[in-house]
């Protein structure tokens, strides 16, 4: 029962601000709503049984991800209130082709098999098991994510490196 | 008697769906790059929740693996996004999307 209350809840919260995202004027407090989405989505995760996931996905999007956004925002001074206009014709456009869309994708979902989640009683996102299943199943992809790792840690210190000319001809 | 529907994998996918959309509309609808960024993050959590969903029904680990490296590839994709944006930044002294249009043949 508190599982049903505890979803329609995060669901609220999360479509709620995913819209504040993107109708809020100003980009910090874009940011500050989309870390609420984050936080309900790591709720949903909880209700899943996926403990380690929801741990991880706080840890990483909105102690790190979001907080480099924050930065860039406040660095490259932003938080002022933008005055954008799209054209009428682009809004259009965008409303139809994610309104089709979403019609599209709900009614492909209302062929679902009526599979209850909550019901179920599982260990999978437990972390002794993700753990077996990426140190055994998964340790090649595992290690090349590192290697991707490092080629975007490159990248990001030599793409804002000031002058890229200068540096190269001293 | 109960007030409220059990809660089915069809709950999850809706509500996946939904805020994929909301991303998909955010990317089209607005012109800072920022908050492009923003939505593509909104899109790849959407997906991740349809995943961990999944996962759930199944019992099976293999997606919540995936939802693993997504976030890796999220995480790379934004260290990248981020300093490609403040050099475009500090090379055009601007964000707007319908600005930075030097690239058009």
């Amino acid at each position: 029962m508190l599982t049903e209350y505890a979803f329609w809840l995060l669901s609220f919260i999360a479509v709620f601000s995913g819209m504040a995202v993107i109708i809020s004027k100003n980009p910090v407090y874009s940011v500050l709503y989309l870390i609420m989405t984050f936080f309900s989505i790591a709720g949903h995760y909880f209700l899943m049984n996926a403990q380690f996931l929801a741990a991880v996905h706080i840890i990483v999007y909105a102690g790190a991800i979001m907080v480099l956004f924050l930065y860039v925002i406040m660095m490259l001074n932003l938080n002022n209130i933008e005055t954008e206009k799209r054209h009428n014709i682009i809004k259009l456009l965008a409303v139809s082709a994610a309104g089709l869309l979403l019609l599209v994708l709900s009614g492909a979902v209302q062929k679902a098999d009526e599979i209850a989640v909550s019901g179920q009683v599982g260990a999978a996102g437990m972390v002794e098991n993700l753990g077996i299943a990426l140190y055994r199943n998964y340790l090649l992809p595992f290690e090349l994510a590192s290697v991707l790792f490092l080629a975007a840690m490159v990248g990001a210190v030599y793409l804002s490196k000031k002058n890229l000319n200068e540096t190269q001809s001293a | 008697m109960q007030v409220l529907p059990n809660i089915t994998i069809e709950h999850y996918l809706s509500l996946s769906a939904v805020l994929f959309c909301l991303g998909l509309f955010g990317m089209m609808f607005r012109k800072n790059a920022i908050i492009i960024f923003m939505c593509v993050e909104l899109m790849l959590n959407a997906v991740n929740l349809a995943l961990v969903a999944f996962s759930k029904i199944h019992g099976d680990t293999d997606g919540q693996i995936f939802v693993f490296f997504i976030m890796v590839v999220a995480a790379a994709e934004v260290a990248v996004g981020l300093a490609i944006l403040m050099m475009l930044y500090r090379n055009m002294h601007t964000t707007d999307t319908d600005e930075l249009n030097s690239l058009k043949g």
